[in-house]
């Protein structure tokens, strides 16, 4: 069929990237992502789009080369897995502080430490917590799907540009290791000095036409300023969280228990809720796109239909404190987890469900 | 002397010296005697006289210098401690035909940054590197640096630098040289009216090199500092020349 590929999850963000007008990625090659770096080697997006391409010599120095794009209001990117994600949360916290757009994408395995290069979710405290230094947020995005890998590339970057806030795709090695069909997304021709001018009045490009003076900056010793600064931003988080939430649900509108899992474990929850509804038991899944903002009303909106609400993560139980927290007390929330890279069945956690039911 | 003579002093066609139109009116932070501010000035003034104010786009340091954005009125991006090289990678290599200079102290440059220091300059990056090796960690109040003379008295080694536990004096500069990605790596100071005018004149020579896309160009600045140093500003100049020039020499490293 026309417009359809075959292809593993990190080499769509990689196309994904060159199509929709991305300007430039700076990355260190880890495993279980190296194929976007490398994929994008092979494909010269230099000679095409002009995107830039660069290996860093560091995960440290590649989140600050997204530093130096962005401050220039460039599409720029970078991706790693957790140990180079861990490495790059002081630049992710300077993002943050002076407001930039950009796109991180974290293929996670498992931790901590070395860990293992085997698939997990053990990151979500990280992403969806703040990660480094300081008070903030990054809008996070978990794709479940190689279609969605390249779908959250364009949409990551569009959010981030809108908000000013560094957007995340969190994903595993599940997600960026497996091959799928999908249609990448049509071509987009990168912004226009033009454009960037417009859009991006704040963005550096030297003093043309002599306007004043821009500067990148999140430095401020004045604390009366630097509170003033820290409430904007707070405000544009609290309208992401009124505006961008995105969720999916499977089989909900009848479910006495729920599901709630994101990414890879949402695939296997999937094939899970089919199994109990062939037993009879009327489960349903809620699967976070959004981790931040998480959608913390709509799995409030099931305590009046559920009797109880099992998470399922690839870690020991973190995105079940956000459920908690949503739930507040009104239905029994469990949480079923593997770790080590180690992936549940979907009968597994059929077992947990009946368990914790 | 009569009025008219007096007058005549500020007659434009017997001024000497302006301020550079990029030096903003803010009152600098330095301490008196600081190198930093004498820098700042032959930044401005060199960017003014190439007319290029509207394409020069500067990497702020974490060190004393974090603010020359407020001193001097050109695009600035203020880097994490060390990452300015990184930074500046990407500007250039995104707006590649802007004039890209990061301006860096020596714990920014030569201990936390050394990574994305010689990374950019292997790359032949198209950039300049401002380094003010004051041999001191100015800003937090003067504790050791990579460039701390042996013997040297900071407030991390109060008893003077010594080797066996410190390990010795870097010398950055002459390992920059050495790679093959810069095109101009240069040693000068700032103590006296010559060597303000040889600075002059080897910042403008790097900004020429990044601009013609030579590769990477390092102008080193020794320098004093006379707070962290704990001396006078001019005790601090001698001291600068008995002590950091014989181990620093002034002069180009490489030029190709
Ligand atoms: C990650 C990080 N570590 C430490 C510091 C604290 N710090 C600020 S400036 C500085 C050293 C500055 O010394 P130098 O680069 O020589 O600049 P100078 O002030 O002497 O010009 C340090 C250690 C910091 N801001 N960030
Ligand atoms: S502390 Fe040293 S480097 Fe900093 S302003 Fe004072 S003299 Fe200059
Ligand atoms: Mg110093």
């Amino acid at each position: 069929m026309k417009g359809i590929h075959l292809m593993k999850g990190n080499e769509a963000i990689a196309h994904a990237a060159i199509r929709c007008g991305c300007d430039g990625y700076f990355g260190y090659p880890i495993t279980p992502q190296s194929e976007i770096l490398e994929t994008l080697m092979e494909e010269k997006p230099w000679e095409s789009t002009g995107m830039v391409c660069l290996q860093a010599e560091s995960e440290v120095a590649a989140i600050n080369m997204v530093f130096g794009g962005a401050s220039c209001g460039k599409k720029v990117m970078t991706s790693s897995s957790s140990p180079g994600v861990s490495l790059k949360q002081e630049g992710v916290s300077y993002l943050c502080g002076a407001d930039l757009p950009c796109l991180i994408v974290n293929i996670m395995r498992g931790g901590p430490g070395l860990g293992t290069i085997q698939p997990s979710q053990s990151d979500y405290f990280q992403s969806t917590k703040g990660g480094g230094h300081g008070d903030y947020h990054l809008i996070v995005l978990a794709p479940n799907s190689v279609q969605e890998m390249a779908d959250f590339v364009g949409l990551g970057f569009d959010l981030s540009f809108k908000y000013r806030i560094p957007a995340l795709i969190l994903s595993d090695g599940v997600i960026g290791q497996m091959m799928e069909k999908l249609r990448l997304p049509a071509f987009k021709p990168r912004a226009t000095e033009e454009e960037i001018a417009r859009d991006c009045p704040w963005a550096l490009s030297g003093r043309t036409g002599m306007r004043p003076q821009n500067i990148i900056s999140s430095l401020e010793l004045d604390p009366a300023i630097m509170e003033k600064r820290n409430l904007e931003r707070h405000e544009r988080y609290r309208k992401v969280e009124a505006t961008e939430v995105r969720y999916d649900t499977f089989m909900c509108d009848d479910a006495e228990f729920l599901i709630v899992a994101f990414g890879c474990a949402a695939r296997i929850c999937q094939k899970s809720v089919e199994l109990l509804r062939e037993q009879g038991i009327k489960a349903g899944l809620l699967r976070p796109i959004t981790l931040w903002p998480f959608p913390k009303k709509a799995i409030e909106g099931y305590c009046r239909q559920v009797r109880s609400i099992l998470t399922v993560e690839l870690n020991s139980g973190q995105m079940v404190e956000d459920v908690r927290l949503a739930v507040d007390g009104k239905v029994p929330v469990g949480h079923y987890g593997r770790m080590g890279g180690i992936v549940p069945t979907p009968e597994e956690i059929v077992e947990a469900l009946k368990k914790n039911s | 002397m009569n009025r008219s003579n007096n007058n005549s002093i500020i007659a434009p066609e017997n001024l000497v010296y302006e301020k550079s139109k990029l030096l903003k009116d803010n009152v600098m932070h330095y301490c008196p005697g600081c190198s930093h501010g004498t820098v700042h000035r032959m930044i401005a003034e060199v960017i003014e006289e190439m007319g290029m104010e509207d394409k020069a786009m500067g990497v702020s340091p974490v060190g004393c210098a974090v603010f020359i954005y407020k001193y001097i009125n050109i695009d600035f991006a203020e880097a994490a401690h060390g990452r300015a090289p990184a930074l500046a990678t990407a500007m250039k290599r995104l707006r590649p035909d802007k004039l890209v200079f990061t301006y860096q102290g020596d714990g920014d440059l030569a201990a936390i940054g050394t990574a994305e220091t010689i990374h950019a300059c292997n790359r032949g990056e198209n950039i300049t590197i401002i380094f003010i090796n004051n041999g001191i960690y100015g800003m937090t109040g003067g504790q050791m640096a990579p460039t701390t003379l042996e013997g040297m008295k900071t407030s991390t080694c109060p008893y003077g630098r010594n080797v066996a536990l410190n390990g010795y004096p870097l010398k950055i500069t002459n390992l920059l040289a050495e790679l093959e990605g810069t095109c101009y790596v240069t040693r000068q100071s700032v103590h006296t009216a010559a060597a303000v005018k040889k600075t002059k004149r080897a910042i403008r020579k790097a900004f020429e090199n990044s601009m013609e896309g030579k590769g990477t160009s390092i102008v080193e600045i020794v320098s004093t500092c006379n707070s962290g140093w704990k001396m006078s500003p001019v005790q601090a100049n001698q001291w600068m020349v008995e002590n950091m020039i014989p181990f620093y020499p002034l002069g180009d490293l490489k030029d190709k």
